[in-house]
């Protein structure tokens, strides 16, 4: 066996192995979806309509079912619309979508690469919707949607807002630095389940 | 007046808009990513309608789900309508929701809060 045989039976021996683990990842933590790549609208209604289905079928509540429908909905639409992306060149909007189960709730995780230059506006905007309660939410909501106008990607300055909303719970987020001006953003949204 | 009649799909509501038998109605979900393009015509459709409007006027919508896009574009309707109350008009805003949808009826009541429209709040039952 030569040795550039050797070398591709192992590649594909560590992707085996890598797929197993994944696999078994994905079980344990019932982890429902996983995607990578270019979020468009039409990513967006299948996966919404996928996990739809899979809550059915798990005999979620209704209201349960709605919360993870409208939350994965407004991240999506974040992704599609305020993603930025590697190079200047590129322009596709692309993210990672994960959902996964635990016995108590549903966590909706996205994770999209954002210039550094709209951190501090987007930290700041996460810290004061984590610090609102319902009522401090409704009303920052109701101003917004009054004072707000649709801005030329379609967004309503609206989706954190109402995330916190429907979910009641704190958003957590991370960001890893990956260059000079650009960083990766990973958000959790969670959904309780009883 | 034309009749607005757009069936809903996957990411867009059911429209019906027809002044002559009085049925002012959005259903279904809204979630589309340009919204603007979705409903323009709609608004355009109820400036014309405020112009001359039906002796009452009843605004329905039987929402399952909608995007904070939409949200924004709902609101923007209400107050077109907001204008025919200030004028001394009837009309009357028909919020429909399931019942356990709590969600659903608190977006209604954070509308009723901004705009100057009666509400009413209808339980769907099906």
């Amino acid at each position: 066996m030569n040795s550039e045989m050797m070398n591709n039976l192992k590649e594909n021996q560590s992707f085996l192995d890598f797929a197993y683990q994944l696999y078994k990842t994905m079980k344990t933590n019932e982890i429902s979806l996983v995607y990578e790549g270019e979020v468009t609208q039409e990513i967006t209604k299948t996966f919404t309509s996928l996990t739809e289905k899979n809550l059915a079928k798990n005999a979620e509540s209704n209201m349960v079912q709605r919360k993870v429908f409208n939350v994965m909905v407004e991240c999506l639409q974040n992704i599609s619309k305020h993603a930025d992306s590697l190079s200047e060149e590129d322009e596709e909007r692309r993210g990672i979508v994960m959902v996964s189960k635990s016995d108590d709730s549903y966590n909706i995780i996205t994770g999209n690469i954002v210039k550094n230059d709209k951190i501090p506006y987007l930290t700041k905007s996460l810290e004061t919707v984590n610090n609102l309660d319902k009522d401090g939410l409704s009303e920052l909501y109701k101003k917004q949607i009054k004072e707000g106008k649709i801005s030329d990607k379609g967004g309503a300055g609206l989706g954190l807002i109402d995330i916190a909303k429907k979910t009641g719970s704190k958003m957590t987020y991370q960001l890893k630095t990956l260059s000079e001006d650009r960083s990766f953003f990973i958000l959790t949204s969670t959904i309780q389940r009883n | 007046m034309e009749v607005i009649k757009i069936k809903g799909t996957d990411d867009t509501p059911n429209v019906i808009f027809d002044k002559e038998n009085n049925t002012l109605e959005i259903s279904g979900r809204s979630l589309p990513e340009d919204v603007s393009m979705f409903f323009d015509p709609i608004l355009i459709w109820i400036d014309q309608y405020c112009e001359s409007p039906n002796e009452k006027t009843v605004l329905n919508f039987k929402l399952e789900y909608f995007n904070t896009a939409s949200s924004k574009v709902i609101l923007d309707i209400l107050l077109k309508f907001e204008e025919l109350v200030e004028a001394g008009k009837s009309v009357i805003v028909k919020w429909h929701y399931h019942e356990d949808e709590e969600d659903m009826l608190e977006a209604g009541e954070e509308y009723a809060d901004i705009v100057e429209i009666p509400f009413e709040y209808v339980i769907i039952t099906d």
